[in-house]
């Protein structure tokens, strides 16, 4: 059986919709945030099986930036996180209301 | 062979994302995660992305889920585990989630299948190869860079300053990168630095409804 391109885009898009599912369902912020890495990687697995099929390879530099910019992104949200517990002393998503009236 | 390692890669990254979403246990998820993360790496090895494969094993899995899971023990989360799912958000995730793959799947069902065939049996740099051959650009022709293997294809993109043929450089968002894991790194320390002054409010309310929390907090603070 020979693979093609829609293998690994319907694979990206299973790996997409799970990270989705836990950003929904769980309540854990950190949880959710490895989630949020996860929904990265799906949207990163496409990018690098556009560019192996299309043989353009300026898609994995696409997502060699990307992975260099979710690595800062995640420094900082857990500096957040952290920050956000030493205030609270809670990292779930139900304690945090300070925003709603 | 081929079709083996991508269904063995496949799904066990599928498995293991189903695993961080459905772990009550915060530590086993990171784990899971990390293993993902490798099988990932494995698909992109069949993609002849070397490069990238290797990139995501050094900083997703090493650096990035490290960091997670440094996180996860020094904020000690068991106290929380209890708290159950609300029944309707979990119904809520599934039908965004059948929703998004209908129409990944009505869209996949549209493509064409030929092209996809036709495109897998070339080899890297093919196309290329054959569409530059006229083009001479810096001392090292395009073609001779497409004949190369990915990560010589990556550097060439990412560093090449001759952009005189129309062809995308990658020079400026590569400086502003390190521009943003600048900021980012301030960012971090000025987060985490503690500070002297006195607590605000919130804390105190939250300190009242729960007094357990006070010999935590010493450990906290060094």
């Amino acid at each position: 059986m020979e693979i093609t391109l829609n293998h690994y885009l319907a694979v990206a898009a299973v790996l997409f919709v799970i990270g989705l599912m836990g950003v929904v369902m769980r309540r854990n912020l950190l949880i959710i945030y490895m989630s949020l890495e996860m929904m990265l990687q799906a949207a990163n697995l496409t990018f690098v099986a556009f560019s192996r099929f299309n043989n353009h390879i300026d898609g994995q530099v696409f997502v060699f930036f990307v992975i260099t910019v979710a690595a800062a992104e995640v420094s900082v949200g857990l500096a957040l996180i952290v920050a956000l517990y030493r205030l609270k002393r809670t990292t779930q998503v139900q304690d945090l209301t300070t925003l709603k009236f | 062979m081929n079709a083996l390692f991508f269904w063995l890669f496949s799904g066990g990254m599928i498995v293991c994302a189903l695993a961080v979403v459905l772990n009550r246990n915060a530590v086993a998820s990171a784990l899971c995660f990390t293993f993902a993360i490798v099988f990932m790496a494995g698909l992109f090895v069949m993609l002849s992305a070397f490069f990238l494969a290797a990139v995501q094993i050094l900083v997703t899995a090493g650096a990035v889920m490290v960091l997670f899971l440094f996180i996860i023990m020094l904020l000690d989360l068991s106290a929380m585990e209890h708290i159950p799912r609300p029944k309707m958000w979990m119904g809520c995730s599934l039908v965004l989630a059948l929703g998004f793959l209908l129409i990944v799947a009505k869209t996949l069902a549209g493509t064409p299948q030929g092209f996809v065939a036709q495109s897998s049996l070339r080899t890297p740099g093919q196309i290329h190869a054959a569409r530059n051959e006229m083009e001479t650009g810096d001392a090292i022709t395009q073609s001779e860079v497409d004949q190369r293997d990915d990560t010589h294809r990556i550097g060439y993109l990412l560093f090449r300053t001759n952009t005189s043929n129309g062809r995308t450089s990658y020079v400026a968002p590569f400086e502003i990168t390190s521009l943003l894991i600048l900021v980012a790194t301030i960012g971090v320390i000025v987060l985490c630095k503690q500070d002297e002054r006195p607590r605000p409010k919130p804390r105190e309310e939250i300190t009242r409804e729960a007094p357990p929390v006070e010999p935590k907090e010493t450990s906290l603070k060094t």
